[in-house]
């Protein structure tokens, strides 16, 4: 087993804890003896005044149910891992049980996703039943970043606008959900002047309709037309193919206050969406992806 | 008269009268983040008003300043009184207690500003760390110097529990707090992933193993008997209990891990050895309970003996729900839920603060040469807080096992039934009536300390002659 770097230890863990057990029962068995105080003469210590003990034999149910517990642990021990590397005789890991508890809950739940993964998502989002599921999916899956409502937080997308960063075909979503995405806006911050940063935000506001200072604005165009419009696109429009978000919308994932816009700009904007194909399998993004489709279509 | 002939019994007072401070400080802070749980805007949206700053302030104030305070007093007056002779030192004594009371203060501080190493129950930054070492370390020069000096030669079982947490805690401190320092207020634990997991609740688990457990049984094992004014139940059961609850809760932590990335083997010698604990852990109960045998009637008439005496059961009852909820298949439901809240509770008001309490009613009066003010008021304080207790660990069993159950549910389709925010909504009827449970508790000690109060005032500090020890030694 890889949790050891030597064998060594298998053997110090082992040991260490067959002598503890033995020396908990034996120390047990040597206490229990018979006893030569008198039941009610006091073992003749005095503290302080009048602070006496009594050596009454252990009580039978206590002495019993501690050696109960330490044959309890010793039988444990020979069935479960616990000496080290030691498997047990049952084999049991938390690893194997919980591969076998996936391979149950495939097999009796697989099917009942399988059955939708031919049907068009399209098609799919016009379907009570898989739309129940999907939402079922969504709660279990999804609520944790984009919200138990799907109108997602600050950094995490709403799913019911139809504003999309990487596109809200059904195969555009299906993609998202199996794959991931990774944003990748880089830092300015290194790069522009404070002013010029200034600028490029008042160029940002005025391409999403806010009234601005012109001045400012065509200086931050100027700068805007070398730096941003690889990605954002010459008209602001964001490009989906890498997730450049649209600037000609009233959308911001990460704030639209001066303050925020600049502090995108300045410090780039890394969101991560982790792909679902391994941990969820197709059949259930297909009925994800079509519940995502159905909240905005 | 000389020093020498008398016991010291300033610090002890002064330790005596911040434990029922600390206390309130500490259980005032717990309703309050008790009543966020239940209406989050109790937060006022201040930073160092939110529940996960003023979380960790509630535990250490609760557990090191008010249990600790405790542990300081009754220990510095057990060993005294039963070794006969006053402390080895009254200057490092004095240390403890400033020292001690520093850490406090600074706690009180870094906490709500969010300073923090942010390891449960050890949350403290390295420098408070490094002064809690050394306030340890005088602590264990007086307690153990004046073992050394006793006139009997026979050590009494309290100490002998004070001298096994004593020596524990200051291991445990020492290597769950070693760090590396980046800065004066931030360091990082030398230990990475599941090592540094793993550390942490060996000393979490013995923290609660020998701080809140083997303390408090010293006291028990001296006020209980005076109280009733019995001899204790069973010295033999009183060295068997003992080396066996020493042994073997050190090896306990793990059950902490369950289903984690601790690896298989670990997890179960945790298990196992928490089911082994079951037994020596009652063994306390039991002699403490049957050291009155031959003197029950006291129970009806004596509310302070009651105290200590339910302060057992509570603790009888803790100890057997630990081993429980250490078992892999109750703990895949138990953990994560508030059903630890709970557990945690029963044994922190139930066993720790009850028998603190009790012994402070024994104790106090003592140490000013007065009777208590009011033995009707006592009888307020334990009814209104024995009934804050049930509401506490009721609530939160029916909330964890709902959460537990919530959180495994599934639909036909293998889906889950509920999302998160749906298990913590049903969790509200629960969390205020934690919330008045809490409250409750504190009600009942708010009364003991004007009780305290109205003893206490006027009154001079008493000096205690050491009498010579009676009988054969």
């Amino acid at each position: 087993m890889a949790d050891f770097t030597s064998g060594f230890w298998t053997w110090f863990i082992s040991l260490t804890t067959i002598a503890s057990i033995i020396f908990l029962f034996v120390f047990l068995l040597i206490c229990s003896k018979k006893n030569d105080v008198d039941e009610n003469e006091t073992m003749g210590h005095v503290w302080d005044g009048n602070l006496e003990e009594l050596n009454t034999p252990l009580p039978r149910w206590w002495f019993y149910s501690f050696i109960f517990t330490i044959f309890w642990g010793a039988a444990y021990l020979v069935f479960y891992p616990g000496l080290g590397s030691y498997p047990g005789i049952l084999g049991w890991s938390q690893a194997g049980q919980l591969e076998k508890e996936m391979q149950v809950a495939n097999e009796t739940y697989g099917p009942l996703f399988e059955k939708f993964k031919n049907t068009d998502i399209v098609e799919l989002a016009k379907d009570d039943a898989a739309l129940k599921v999907g939402e079922r999916l969504y709660a279990s899956y999804c609520t944790t970043c984009h919200g138990s409502d799907a109108r997602g937080a600050r950094g995490y997308p709403n799913l019911r606008d139809d504003d999309w960063l990487y596109g809200g075909e059904p195969e555009n979503i299906k993609t998202t959900i199996m794959e991931g995405r990774k944003a990748a806006m880089p830092p300015w911050g290194e790069v522009l002047s404070d002013d010029d940063l200034f600028n490029v935000v008042s160029y940002v506001e005025k391409l999403s309709g806010r009234v601005v200072d012109d001045l400012h604005a065509s200086s931050g165009k100027e700068i805007y037309t070398k730096m941003c419009v690889v990605c954002h696109g010459a008209e602001g429009k964001g490009n989906q193919m890498m997730g450049a978000a649209n600037l000609t919308d009233d959308v911001w994932l990460y704030g639209g206050s001066q303050k925020k816009i600049k502090e995108s700009i300045a410090l780039g904007r890394n969101g991560n969406m982790p792909p679902h194909k391994e941990f969820l399998g197709e059949a259930k993004v297909h009925i994800l992806s079509a519940y995502i489709y159905s909240l905005s279509n | 008269m000389a020093d020498s002939a008398t016991y010291n019994y300033k610090v002890v007072r002064q330790f005596a009268i911040m434990t029922i401070v600390w206390g309130i400080v500490g259980m005032l802070v717990g309703v309050l983040i008790a009543a966020q749980l239940a209406w989050p805007a109790l937060n006022f949206d201040i930073p160092w008003l939110t529940f996960g700053r003023l979380r960790p302030l509630h535990t250490n104030a609760v557990i090191f300043a008010f249990g600790g305070s405790a542990l300081f007093s009754t220990s510095y007056y057990i060993v005294q009184r039963t070794c006969h002779v006053r402390l080895c030192s009254d200057r490092v004594a004095a240390f403890t207690f400033w020292g001690w009371q520093t850490v406090i203060v600074l706690a009180a501080i870094t906490l709500p500003l969010g300073i923090t190493s942010s390891k449960e129950y050890a949350e403290l930054e390295w420098p408070i760390d490094i002064l809690i070492t050394i306030v340890w370390v005088a602590y264990a020069y007086v307690f153990f110097g004046t073992i050394v000096k006793r006139k009997i030669k026979h050590i009494y079982v309290a100490n002998w529990f004070f001298a096994a947490y004593i020596l524990t805690i200051a291991v445990l401190h020492i290597f769950n707090s070693l760090a590396v320092p980046v800065g004066f207020l931030k360091s990082y634990s030398i230990y990475a992933g599941v090592q540094d997991a793993m550390v942490q609740w060996w000393y979490g688990h013995n923290a609660v193993g020998f701080f809140l457990t083997s303390g408090f049984l010293g006291m028990m094992y001296y006020f209980v008997p005076k109280q009733a004014e019995r001899p204790v139940y069973s010295y033999r059961l009183s060295i068997v209990h003992f080396w066996a609850l020493t042994f073997t809760y050190i090896w306990a932590g793990p059950h902490h891990l369950h289903y984690t990335a601790l690896p298989d083997w670990a997890q179960s010698l945790g298990m196992v050895m928490s089911i082994i604990l079951l037994a020596p852990s009652w063994g306390g109960m039991i002699n403490g309970m049957m050291t009155l045998s031959g003197a029950w009637d006291k129970l009806r008439t004596d509310p302070v003996l009651r105290m200590l005496i339910v302060s057992l059961s509570f603790y009888g009852m803790s100890t057997f729900e630990g081993p429980m909820m250490a078992i892999k298949t109750v703990n895949a439901l138990s953990h994560y839920t508030d059903w630890t809240i709970g557990h945690v509770h029963s044994g922190a008001l139930g066993w720790v603060a009850f028998i603190s309490l009790g012994c402070m009613y024994y104790l106090i009066p003592r140490l000013y040469g007065r009777t208590i003010y009011s033995v009707k008021l006592i009888e307020v304080h334990f009814w209104v807080s024995t009934l804050g207790v049930v509401l506490y660990i009721v609530s939160m069993w029916v909330a964890g096992i709902m959460q537990g159950l919530m959180w495994r549910a599934v639909n036909d389709d293998g889906t889950l039934t509920y999302s998160f925010v749906e298990s913590v909504e049903a969790m509200h009827p629960f969390y205020i009536i934690r919330f008045l449970g809490g409250g409750l508790f504190l009600l009942g000690t708010l009364v003991m300390a004007y009780n305290i109060w109205k003893t206490v005032a006027g009154s001079k500090p008493v000096t205690a002659t050491i009498p010579e020890p009676v009988g054969a030694h």
